[in-house]
C-alpha cells in the first residue's frame, strides 16, 4: 500500500463514485465512515515501517512519483492526517444532521483529498495549485445548480486565482534570494509577491470582504467548511515556506509585518463582528479574527510556532462544525440569519442555541472550552513581545465576546408566555451534544492533544526544533 | 530573425486580442478574440517550452473556449448586452486603461528583462500585457463571464512568464486543469440558477 494513493487517490475516488452514483443519505454516512477509517489508519500504521499482522507483513510506502515529481506523506505527516481526517469525518457525518445537500460529502471527499496532495507534492512550491484546484471545487458547493451566485462567490474565486500565481512567482524569487541575500530588489519584490499571494489565500484585510458576504449568500455549513479547510492547508503552508527560506524565518522586518495583518484581523475582525445584525456574519467574522490569531502566531518570534498553531488549528476546526451545524438547523426554522428572524429561537430550539453560544464563546478564548488553552499560550508569547499587540488582541477578543452577548440576548429575548420546546431532531441533538462535549473535553482537558502536538514539529525541518 | 518577428507579432495579436475582449461587449467576438489570443500564447510559449508542451496549454485554452461558448449559446439574456452608459464602466474608459496597460508594459519590459536575463522581450511584454489587461477586466466587471475572461487572461499572461523559469509536465499539467476547471466553472456560474429545481436532492 501507498501513502499517496490511500489518503489522495482514494478518498479522491470515493468523493467521484459517489457523486456519480449515490443518492439519498448514503454519502454522508460513506464519507464519514470512510474519512474515520483513513484518520484511524493513519493513527494506527506508522507510514514507512513494516508491520506483522498474524503471518501478513503490511508496509505504507511514503511516496508516489507523479508526471516526474513526487508526492510524499512520511512519518511525520501522521499526526497531521489524523487531524484532518478525523475532523473532516465529523463534517460529513454532520451532513445529515444539517440537511445540507448530498453532493457536500462527495465534493468535500475531493477537496480533502486535493488538500492532502498540497502537503504532499514536492516540491511543496506546487501546493499553491493545488490549493487553487481546491478552491475551485468549493464553488459548486457554495452555490446549488437552482441558486443565482452572488458576489460573495466571484470575489472568493478571484481572490483565490489572483493568489495562486503570486505564491508560484515568489517561491521561484525566495530561491534567488536565498543564493544572494544581499540583492535588496529582488528580496523586496519577492517579499512583497508573496505577501500578496498568502493576503488574497488567507483572505487578509481589506481582502476579506467575500467572507461575510458568502455567509449571507450560502449555506452556512458549506460555508463553515470552506473556512475551516482553506484556511488550515493554507497556514500548513505558510509554514512550509517558512521553514524552508531561512530568510523568512529571521527577518525582523517580515515578522513584524506579518504579526501587524494578524493583529489587524483579529482587533477588526471582532469590532466587527460586534457591530452585526446577522448571525451569519458574525461566524464569518469570527473567522476572520482566528484566522488573524494564525497569521499573528506565524509572526511570533518563538521557536514555538508550530506547536501553538496546531493547538490553535485543531479546536478551530470542531468550533466550526458546531457553530455551522447549529446555523443550518437554525436557519432551516427561520430561514434568515438576521437578528430579527432568530429572536426568542432559545425557547424552541435550546439545543442548538446552546451549541452555537458556547462555540462562539470558545472561539472567544473562553475558560474551560477548547479555545482557551490556544488562546493561554498565544497571551504568553505575545505578552514576552509587545503589550500594544496583546492589548489588540484582546480588543478582538473582547469584540467577539460582545458579539456572543449580543447573540444570547436576540436568541432568549421571547414572548413570556413561549413554551419551552426542544424541535431538534435525535440525530441533531446527538450530533451538537458530540461537538459540544469535545468543546468542554478540549478545554478542560488539553493535554490528551498532546500526543499529537509533540509530533507535528517534526514536519518541518527548522521550524519548532 | 523570423523567429523574433513571429514573437513579437504575436505580442502585437494579444494586445489586440485583450484590448478587444476588454472592450467588446458581445461574447462571440470575446471568446473569438480568446481563441485567438491562445494562439499568441502558443507560440510565445514555444520559446521556453517544447512544442508539446506549449501545444497543450494551445488544447486547453481552445476547450476552454469551446466550453464557455456552448454555455453561452444556450443563454438567452447574453444575447442583447447593451453598452453601459456609466462612463466609469464604458468602452472609451477600458481604451484608455488599455493603453495605461500598454505603456506600462512598455516602461517594464526592458527591466524585468534586466532583473531576470533570458525571458526574452516578446515574451515578457506578452505575459505583462496579458496580465495587465485580465487585472484591469476583473476591475472593471462583475459579470461572471466577464470575470472569467479576465481570470483565463490574467492566467495566460502568467503562465508565458512561468513557462520560462519553471518546465516541470506536473505544472504544465495542473495549470491545464486550473484552465479547465476555470472554464467550466464558469460555464456553471453562468447556467445557475436559470434553471428550475428539478430534483429532491436540491430541496
Amino acid at each position: 500500500m501507498n501513502a499517496p494513493i490511500l489518503w489522495i487517490v482514494i478518498p479522491f475516488m470515493i468523493g467521484i463514485l459517489t457523486l456519480l452514483f449515490i443518492r439519498e443519505r448514503l454519502p454522508a454516512l460513506i464519507g464519514g465512515v470512510a474519512t474515520g477509517i483513513l484518520a484511524l489508519i493513519a493513527l494506527a500504521f506508522p507510514i514507512d515501517t513494516a508491520l506483522l499482522l498474524g503471518s501478513i507483513s503490511i508496509k505504507i510506502s511514503p511516496s508516489i512519483q507523479f508526471f516526474g515529481r513526487s508526492f510524499e506523506l512520511n512519518t511525520a505527516d501522521s499526526p497531521l492526517l489524523v487531524i484532518i481526517y478525523g475532523l473532516s469525518a465529523l463534517w460529513f457525518l454532520g451532513t445529515e444532521a444539517s440537511g445540507t445537500a448530498n453532493r457536500f460529502v462527495s465534493l468535500g471527499l475531493m477537496i480533502v483529498a486535493l488538500l492532502t496532495a498540497s502537503i504532499a507534492v514536492e516540491p511543496f512550491l506546487f501546493a499553491a495549485l493545488l490549493l487553487e484546484m481546491a478552491a475551485m471545487l468549493v464553488i459548486p458547493l457554495l452555490v446549488p445548480p437552482y441558486q443565482k451566485p452572488g458576489r460573495g462567490v466571484v470575489r472568493f474565486l478571484i481572490y483565490q486565482t489572483l493568489a495562486m500565481p503570486f505564491i508560484l512567482f515568489s517561491g521561484w524569487m525566495l530561491a534567488g534570494v536565498e543564493a544572494s541575500p544581499g540583492d535588496l530588489g529582488t528580496t523586496t519584490l519577492a517579499s512583497t509577491m508573496l505577501g500578496l499571494g498568502f493576503a488574497f489565500l488567507l483572505a487578509v484585510f481589506p481582502l476579506y470582504n467575500w467572507i461575510p458576504m458568502l455567509m449571507e449568500e450560502a449555506s452556512p455549513y458549506e460555508t463553515g467548511f470552506l473556512l475551516w479547510v482553506l484556511p488550515t492547508f493554507t497556514v500548513i503552508f505558510a509554514l512550509g515556506f517558512m521553514d524552508h527560506y531561512a530568510w523568512l524565518r529571521t527577518s525582523a522586518k517580515l515578522s513584524n509585518a506579518i504579526q501587524f495583518a494578524g493583529v489587524f484581523m483579529v482587533a477588526s475582525g471582532g469590532i466587527f463582528a460586534a457591530l452585526q445584525r446577522h448571525i451569519g456574519r458574525i461566524l464569518g467574522y469570527a473567522a476572520i479574527a482566528e484566522t488573524g490569531l494564525l497569521i499573528l502566531i506565524i509572526g511570533l518570534r518563538s521557536s514555538e510556532i508550530v506547536t501553538i498553531t496546531f493547538l490553535t488549528l485543531i479546536p478551530r476546526g470542531l468550533e466550526l462544525i458546531v457553530w455551522a451545524l447549529a446555523l443550518s438547523i437554525i436557519k432551516r426554522q427561520a430561514y434568515s440569519l438576521r437578528f430579527t428572524a432568530v429572536r426568542g429561537l432559545a425557547r424552541s430550539y435550546p439545543v442548538a442555541v446552546a451549541a452555537l453560544i458556547l462555540a462562539h464563546l470558545s472561539m472567544t478564548g473562553f475558560p474551560m472550552l477548547a479555545g482557551f488553552p490556544a488562546r493561554l499560550a498565544i497571551w504568553q508569547e505575545l505578552a514576552n513581545q509587545s503589550l500594544v499587540t496583546s492589548f489588540w488582541v484582546f480588543f478582538g477578543m473582547l469584540g467577539l465576546l460582545a458579539a456572543a452577548i449580543r447573540t444570547l440576548a436576540v436568541f432568549v429575548m421571547a414572548d413570556d408566555d413561549k413554551k419551552w420546546s426542544v424541535n431538534e431532531s435525535w440525530m441533531q441533538i446527538t450530533m451538537l451534544g458530540l461537538g459540544v462535549t469535545g468543546l468542554f473535553i478540549l478545554g478542560l482537558f488539553p493535554q490528551i492533544l498532546q500526543p499529537f502536538l509533540a509530533n507535528l514539529p517534526s514536519l518541518f525541518d527548522h521550524l519548532g526544533q | 530573425m523570423i523567429v523574433d518577428v513571429i514573437s513579437w507579432a504575436a505580442v502585437g495579436l494579444i494586445l489586440v486580442t485583450s484590448t478587444t475582449i476588454l472592450i467588446n461587449r458581445a461574447w462571440r467576438v470575446s471568446l473569438g478574440a480568446l481563441a485567438v489570443q491562445y494562439i499568441a500564447v502558443f507560440w510565445l510559449v514555444t520559446r521556453h517550452l517544447p512544442f508539446v508542451m506549449s501545444s497543450a496549454k494551445l488544447i486547453t485554452g481552445w476547450m476552454v473556449v469551446a466550453v464557455l461558448g456552448m454555455t453561452c449559446m444556450g443563454l438567452t439574456d447574453l444575447e442583447y448586452d447593451e453598452e453601459d452608459l456609466f462612463w466609469l464602466r464604458g468602452q472609451w474608459f477600458r481604451a484608455i486603461l488599455m493603453g495605461i496597460v500598454a505603456l506600462i508594459t512598455v516602461g517594464s519590459t526592458l527591466r524585468v528583462e534586466a532583473s531576470i536575463p533570458g525571458l526574452g522581450l516578446p515574451v515578457i511584454a506578452g505575459g505583462m500585457l496579458l496580465i495587465g489587461a485580465g487585472v484591469v477586466h476583473l476591475g472593471v466587471t462583475s459579470d461572471l463571464l466577464r470575470v472569467a475572461l479576465g481570470l483565463l487572461t490574467m492566467l495566460a499572461g502568467f503562465e508565458i512568464l512561468y513557462a520560462a523559469v519553471e518546465s516541470s509536465i506536473l505544472v504544465t499539467g495542473f495549470l491545464a486543469i486550473v484552465n479547465l476547471s476555470l472554464g467550466i466553472i464558469g460555464s456553471y456560474l453562468l447556467t445557475a440558477g436559470t434553471s428550475p429545481l428539478e430534483t429532491e436532492e436540491e430541496l
